[in-house]
C-alpha cells in the first residue's frame, strides 16, 4: 500500500521540479515550468487529444462488441456452450501482448497484409490500426465485467418484462440496462484506463503515431524525469475527472 | 483522516528515498577476482550476445557459460535510452554502452570504472579506443571497448534500379521512395539531419552534429519536420524494421549492418551503403553496474567478450568493426577488418560515433548547443 500511493505521491513531487541543463541532475525546487510547458506547447495538447480520442474510440466498439456478446453467452448460450464462449473470449489474454500486435501488423500491413491480399486494401499503420489494435486486446476486461453483471440479473424479470407486452428492444432498454450500468462502467474503466497509459501497440501499429505514453517514455529515457512525471500527471488527471462524472451518474453506489 | 496520515508519510518517505538516491555512491573497481556468482545480468543490443537462441549456430556463450560457471541472462536494448533505463533499475550487471549512453550512465553514477589489470584481454584492445572522452572519467577506464561501425542507408533493391549514394533519398521531397521512407526513433536521430545539413548547408557552421547551437538545431529540427512527410513508420525495434521492408512499406532508411544481414536472409531484397556525407554511427563499451550484484561473473563476462575470437564472432555477425586487434585474424572473412575498415582511423573520421548532446558544445563553443533533454522535447514535436 505504502509503495503503491508512495510511488504516486513520488510522481506528483518530481512533477515540481526542474533539471539542470549542465548535469541533467534533478533540481529540487518547486517551480510550475513543466505544467506551464505542457499548457503552452501546441504538440503535447495535440498529442492529450488523441490520445484520449484513441481511448474514447477503443471503448465505445470494446461496449459495442462487448454488451451483444455478453448478453448472448449470459442470457443465451446453454451452459455447455457457455462455458466455451467464456474460455473463447480469455483465450487471447493466453497470448504474449506483443505475439497479437505483431500478428496485427501482418494482418492490416498495407503492402502484403491478410486484408489487402483478400480485400485489396487495409487502412494501414496509423490511428485506425491502433484503435483496431487496442479494441481487440481490451475486449475481454469488457466482455468479462457485463457478463457477470448480466448473471446476477434474475430471468424472472425478464419474463415479466416480456409478460407485460415489452419486446427485446424494449426489455434491454428500460431492464437490463439500468441493472448493467455498474458493469459497463467499471468495463468502460478498464478499456478507457488501458488504452489511456498503453504506448507499445501505438510504436507497433502507429505507424508514425505517438501517445502521451511515448512522450513520456522518451522524456524519462533523455533523464527528463520531472518532465516526464508532469505529462504522466495528465492521464492521471484524465482518469480522476472521468471517475468522478461517473461518480455523479450514481453508478458506484450499486456497486 | 488516516488516509491524509498515510499519503503524506509516503510523500515523507519518497522524500527520504530521493535525498539517499542522490548520493551517487560508487562501489569502486574490484581489486581481486573472486569466486563465480552462477549468473551475470546482461543489457545487450542485438546479435552482441548469442548462445545459440536466434540460430543455433551462432554462439559465443554457451562455452563462457559452461566454463566460468555464470549463466549468462541477456536482455535486448532497442535504443540508448531504453538502455540507461534499464541500467538505473540496478537489476542488471553488464551493459553494451553506445557513448551516447555512457556519459549519462558515468555522470549519473550506474557504473563503475573497471580494474582492467583482471581484464586480459584488455592489453590487445586497440589503443585508439581506450581511454576515450566516451569510455573513461579522469583516466580511469569505465569500460571494455566493443566494437564500432557506422548507421548505414538501408534501400530496397526493386526500388533503386542504382545503388543510392547519398542521404538524400531519405531526405528530400523528390525521392523516389517518398511515403515509404523510415528514420530510427530516438532523439539522437536528430544528429543523422545534422550530418546531412553539415554536407548541403555548410553556411550552418555545423561543426559536430552533436553540438547544435539554436540556428542549427532548427534546421535539424525542421528537416525532420519536413521528412515526415515521406516516412511510413518511424522504427527502434529492428523486427519491425524487418518486416516493413519485407512487406515493402519500408524502402530506405537508416539501419545497422545487422538488420540488413538477417533481411537479406530472409530473401528481403535490400542493400546497405555508407552514403557520401558520411553518417552517425556507434563506438560500444560494456561497462559494469555500480549496483551489480555478480562482479565476479561481470568481470569475467567482460573478459570473454574481449576475447580475440569472441570478439571476432560477435562483431562479425553484427557486421561491425572489432575491438581487438588479434581478432582480425579469427573473423570468417578474413576481409572482415579491412571492410569494416576497423584500423581505419581516416575512415573513422567520416563516422560521427553517438553521443549524449550537452549545454557545454561538445566542440568548445561554449554553453550555446541544445542539451538531450531538449533533444528529446523536439523529437517529441517533430512525431508530433
Amino acid at each position: 500500500m505504502l509503495a503503491y500511493i508512495g510511488s504516486l505521491a513520488a510522481l506528483f513531487l518530481t512533477a515540481v521540479y526542474t533539471i539542470d541543463p549542465f548535469t541533467t541532475d534533478i533540481v529540487k525546487t518547486v517551480s510550475g515550468e513543466n505544467f506551464s510547458e505542457l499548457a503552452s506547447k501546441s504538440v503535447y495538447r495535440a498529442i492529450t487529444i488523441r490520445t484520449v480520442g484513441i481511448a474514447a474510440a477503443v471503448t465505445v466498439i470494446d461496449l459495442l462488441l462487448a454488451v451483444p456478446m455478453a448478453l448472448y453467452i449470459a442470457k443465451v448460450a446453454r451452459p455447455r456452450v457457455r462455458r466455451l464462449l467464456i474460455v473463447a473470449v480469455l483465450m487471447p489474454l493466453w497470448a504474449s501482448y506483443l505475439v497479437k500486435g505483431y500478428s496485427w501488423r501482418a494482418i492490416l500491413d498495407p503492402g502484403s497484409g491478410v486484408l489487402t491480399k483478400t480485400f485489396g486494401g487495409s487502412p494501414g499503420f496509423g490511428v485506425t490500426a491502433t484503435i483496431i489494435g487496442l479494441a481487440y486486446l481490451w475486449l475481454p476486461y469488457m466482455i468479462l465485467p457485463i457478463q457477470a453483471g448480466l448473471e446476477r440479473l434474475p430471468d424472472s424479470l425478464l419474463e415479466a418484462s416480456a409478460d407485460l407486452g415489452g419486446r427485446s428492444a424494449i426489455t434491454i432498454r428500460k431492464v437490463v440496462l439500468p441493472i448493467l450500468v455498474p458493469a459497463i462502467i467499471a468495463g468502460t474503466i478498464f478499456t478507457f484506463s488501458l488504452s489511456l497509459g498503453d504506448y507499445i501497440t501505438v510504436q507497433i501499429l502507429g505507424g508514425k503515431t505517438q501517445m502521451i505514453g511515448n512522450a513520456v517514455y522518451a522524456n524519462f529515457g533523455s533523464n527528463n524525469i520531472p518532465f516526464a512525471s508532469a505529462f504522466a500527471i495528465v492521464p492521471v488527471a484524465i482518469m480522476v475527472g472521468y471517475l468522478l462524472a461517473v461518480r455523479r451518474t450514481g453508478a458506484f453506489e450499486n456497486l | 483522516m488516516k488516509a491524509l496520515k498515510l499519503v503524506a508519510f509516503g510523500a515523507t518517505a519518497t522524500l527520504a528515498l530521493v535525498a539517499c538516491g542522490s548520493d551517487k555512491a560508487s562501489t569502486g573497481a574490484l581489486s581481486k577476482l573472486g569466486k563465480a556468482e552462477g549468473q551475470v545480468n546482461v543489457v545487450a543490443w542485438p546479435g552482441y550476445v548469442e548462445k545459440g537462441g536466434t540460430d543455433p549456430k551462432v554462439d559465443w556463450i554457451t562455452g563462457f557459460e559452461k566454463s566460468s560457471g555464470c549463466t549468462v541472462n541477456v536482455k535486448l536494448g532497442a535504443t540508448s535510452d531504453e538502455m540507461v533505463q534499464l541500467m538505473k533499475t540496478g537489476e542488471y550487471d553488464v551493459v553494451s554502452a553506445s557513448g551516447d549512453a555512457t556519459l549519462r550512465l558515468i555522470a549519473g553514477g550506474d557504473v563503475v570504472d573497471v580494474n582492467t589489470a583482471l581484464i586480459p584481454n584488455y592489453a590487445d584492445i586497440f589503443e585508439g579506443l581506450k581511454n576515450k572522452a566516451w569510455n573513461s572519467k579522469g583516466g580511469k577506464a569505465y569500460g571494455v571497448p566493443h566494437g564500432r561501425g557506422a548507421n548505414l542507408l538501408l534501400y530496397n533493391t526493386e526500388k533503386f534500379a542504382k545503388a543510392p549514394d547519398s542521404w538524400s533519398v531519405v531526405w528530400e521531397g523528390n525521392s523516389p521512395a517518398k511515403g515509404s521512407v523510415t528514420a530510427y526513433d530516438s532523439p539522437i536521430y536528430i544528429a543523422d539531419a545534422a550530418v546531412y545539413l553539415m554536407a548541403t548547408k555548410p553556411e550552418l557552421g555545423i561543426k559536430n552534429p552533436y553540438a547544435l547551437d539554436d540556428k542549427q538545431f532548427a534546421a535539424s529540427v525542421d528537416l525532420l519536420k519536413k521528412q515526415k512527410g515521406l516516412v511510413s513508420e518511424y522504427w527502434s525495434d529492428y523486427l519491425k524494421q524487418m518486416a516493413a521492408f519485407k512487406s515493402g512499406t519500408m524502402t530506405a532508411g537508416t539501419t545497422w549492418q545487422v538488420v540488413a544481414n538477417a533481411a537479406k536472409g530472409e530473401g528481403t531484397k535490400v542493400e546497405a551503403v555508407l552514403p557520401k556525407e558520411g553518417s552517425t554511427g556507434w563506438s560500444d563499451t560494456w561497462m559494469i553496474s555500480s549496483k551489480s550484484k555478480n562482479p565476479n561473473c561481470a568481470y569475467m563476462f567482460l573478459n570473454h567478450m574481449a576475447d580475440p575470437a569472441t570478439n571476432a564472432a560477435a562483431t562479425e555477425y553484427f557486421g561491425e568493426a572489432p575491438s581487438n586487434k588479434k581478432a582480425c585474424a579469427l573473423t570468417t572473412d578474413k576481409d572482415h577488418c579491412k571492410n569494416f575498415h576497423a584500423e581505419d582511423e581516416e575512415y573513422f573520421k567520416k563516422i560521427w560515433y553517438w553521443t549524449t548532446p550537452t549545454k557545454e558544445c561538445l566542440d568548445g563553443r561554449g554553453a550555446v548547443c541544445k542539451d538531450y533533454s531538449e533533444w528529446t522535447k523536439a523529437w517529441t514535436e517533430v512525431k508530433g
